[in-house]
């Protein structure tokens, strides 16, 4: 460990005119703040200990696949499986592109005026947008007013408008640590500045994007409040085609709370904790999804 | 590239001018699908605005159709918040009063719980870690932000909820209540507080703790005297957010903390918040064009106003105070 000049003549003055005693209150203060920052990390595990302790007996097979039941044994989880998985199909296809396209707009193309500021500024904003009211705004929007109905299509909507600004900031900070010279080398070799972005940036950036926009699904993943006002429903009717876009939706999170607010502990803890521990898999597999490409395609310039 | 041609294409650039073509630098030819590409750029930018003008049209619109039936004065000042049945008969009463009351009360416990840890936590994550310890919790407390809020709900009702009823005692405490929704709550934006917070307090310039080093002070004093207020906008500014954040949250109240709207003090009591009612009447299927209905855009309404106030108000402190070294 090398202590810089500074250091050394600060810690020989500290020690020089530190009166006895003040040391138990000096440790003491540290004590109490490491405490403090294990309290978050003390309740994630307690947390997790309730959850697998509760579920894991729950956790068969016949648990993932069947679909919901009155009895609690017999219930499973396939509505919110194939709701989740094709919500979030869909999600990636709306957000990614139009995300990546105002990233590239604002790091690249943008004039400085007026209006890219306020798109700037409302960017920040959107994001402190409490996500039920993305509900709120696909119900009427969506659901009423271009006719979807309580549907598939309404939800990842809702999804994607709630995602959009974090990928949009996730894609211009991957396209910002893109260094100029590759961009001003294109450009002298004659190409345009589209086919300057496009072939030469946008390679470039693609794992940062991607890490971002699959950090951004895996919050959206786990989102109940917008979808359940978009019109997410709890029964097996849900489940007669994940993949039609006009007919009404289950989801991993509207199904855990359905089972969490039903009176008997069956449902309450053990087909919740279950239908939980798969949800917090499917995170898992995501964020080290993230974590393997950004440390995989990172590089140094 | 190992060998220079007369007319290299470039490093894997395409160029539209072939050998023949005029230099391209001396051309000025319109460039159309560059023109459009930008076009389609600048759309998915403004969707961003849209969506905010949407939100607040979508407000506006159903909420005036609501205030049409309801008395603006009314809506605000009741003390009493029971919409569903039949608007003519004297049980129905719509005043968000209480919505507003459970939504600030679990909110403040909320506070109450995440301010001295977060603020904990960024202290010793930024004066105190050692480089490996912070690679170690920051990234732990980071897993605990992107946990759904749904989960949460489960643990404050299944596992909380018990354990405040086996401390205090079975008769004060309900099933339902404030206390545990905001305690969870509180938790969950811990990370909220302690990252923005930590970034404020490693932001003050090294030269402030070495000076007061210098005059010997100790490290517990530089971190409350010293550091603690060259941060204060950033803290302040991170703990706002988090309020905002706690204000809006929905999933883990409409589990835990009940659905009657109450005008208590009382944390142990059953309460309900402005998202866990829209959350309930949702999941009662409320027909487009009833009172219900549109009572969720007013709900909403206020919620937005003042999520976004809030937001406003945290950028502003950011902007206007924060401390230039």
């Amino acid at each position: 460990m090398v202590s810089s000049p500074v250091d050394v003549a600060s810690r020989a003055v500290r020690d020089l005119t530190r009166p006895r005693g003040r040391t138990l209150k000096e440790k003491l203060f540290q004590y109490v703040l490491f405490v403090a920052t294990a309290v978050g990390v003390v309740v994630l595990v307690v947390l997790l200990i309730d959850v697998f302790g509760d579920g894991l007996g729950r956790l068969r097979l016949d648990f993932l696949t069947g679909y919901s039941s009155r009895r609690p044994e017999a219930t499973g989880i396939r509505t919110g499986l194939t709701g989740t998985l094709s919500l979030m199909v869909l999600t990636a296809l709306f957000s990614f592109p139009v995300g990546v396209g105002a990233a590239i707009y604002l790091e690249e193309f943008a004039p400085d005026n007026w209006f890219t500021r306020l798109m700037q500024v409302n960017i920040a904003n959107l994001a402190g947008v409490p996500s039920i009211v993305y509900g709120l705004l696909a119900a009427a929007v969506f659901v009423y007013l271009l006719e979807f109905g309580r549907s598939l299509l309404a939800g990842a909507m809702a999804l994607s408008l709630l995602i959009l600004p974090v990928i949009i900031v996730a894609g211009r900070e991957a396209i910002r640590a893109v260094p100029r010279s590759i961009r001003e080398g294109a450009l002298a070799l004659g190409a345009t500045p589209w086919q300057t972005t496009y072939k030469q940036v946008l390679p470039v950036a693609l794992p940062g994007i991607l890490t971002g926009t699959i950090l951004a699904l895996s919050r959206a993943i786990g989102e109940a409040a917008p979808i359940l006002v978009a019109g997410a429903v709890f029964s097996r009717r849900a489940d007669n085609e994940p993949w039609s876009l006009f007919e009404p939706f289950g989801a991993l999170p509207i199904q855990i709370f359905d089972f969490v607010k039903r009176p008997q502990a069956g449902f309450q803890i053990e087909a919740a904790s279950a239908a939980i521990i798969v949800l917090l898999t499917a995170l898992l597999l995501m964020n080290t999804l993230a974590i393997v490409l950004r440390n995989r395609y990172s590089r140094q310039w | 590239m190992s060998q220079v041609q007369p007319q290299a294409s470039g490093a894997g650039v395409a160029t539209d001018s072939g050998p023949d073509a005029p230099s391209p630098l001396t051309t000025s030819r319109k460039r159309y699908g560059e023109r459009a590409i930008l076009t389609v750029l600048w759309l998915c930018g403004a969707i961003s605005i849209v969506t905010t003008v949407a939100i607040v049209a979508v407000l506006a619109v159903e909420g005036s159709v609501f205030f049409r039936n309801i008395d603006v004065v009314e809506f605000f000042t009741d003390t009493a918040w029971r919409p569903f049945g039949n608007p003519e008969s004297e049980a129905f009463r719509i005043g968000i009063l209480p919505l507003v009351n459970g939504t600030l009360l679990v909110t403040g416990i909320a506070l109450v719980v995440a301010v001295p840890l977060g603020l904990g936590a960024a202290s010793y994550l930024s004066e105190y870690a050692s480089s490996r310890v912070r690679k170690t919790l920051k990234p732990m407390l980071e897993i605990l932000a992107g946990i759904p809020t749904v989960v949460l709900g489960y643990f404050a009702l299944t596992f909380v909820t018990p354990l405040l009823r086996d401390i205090l005692g079975q008769s004060t405490v309900q099933i339902f209540n404030a206390a545990s929704a905001g305690i969870v709550m509180g938790i969950m934006i811990i990370p909220t507080v302690a990252s923005l917070s930590e970034d404020a307090m490693t932001a003050v310039p090294r030269a402030l703790r070495e000076a007061a080093y210098g005059l010997g002070a100790t490290k517990r004093h530089v971190v409350t005297r010293v550091v603690f207020p060259a941060a204060l906008s950033g803290i302040v500014s991170a703990v706002i957010l988090a309020m905002g954040r706690a204000i809006g949250e929905t999933m883990i109240v409409a589990i835990a903390a009940g659905n009657l709207p109450n005008m208590t003090v009382n944390p142990f009591e059953q309460i309900q918040t402005m998202t866990a009612y829209i959350v309930q009447a949702v999941t009662g299927e409320a027909p487009r064009g009833s009172l219900t209905y549109q009572s969720i855009f007013a709900v909403g309404g206020v919620l937005f106003v003042m999520t976004f106030a809030i937001n406003i108000v945290a950028q502003r402190i950011v902007a206007r105070f924060r401390e230039v070294y």
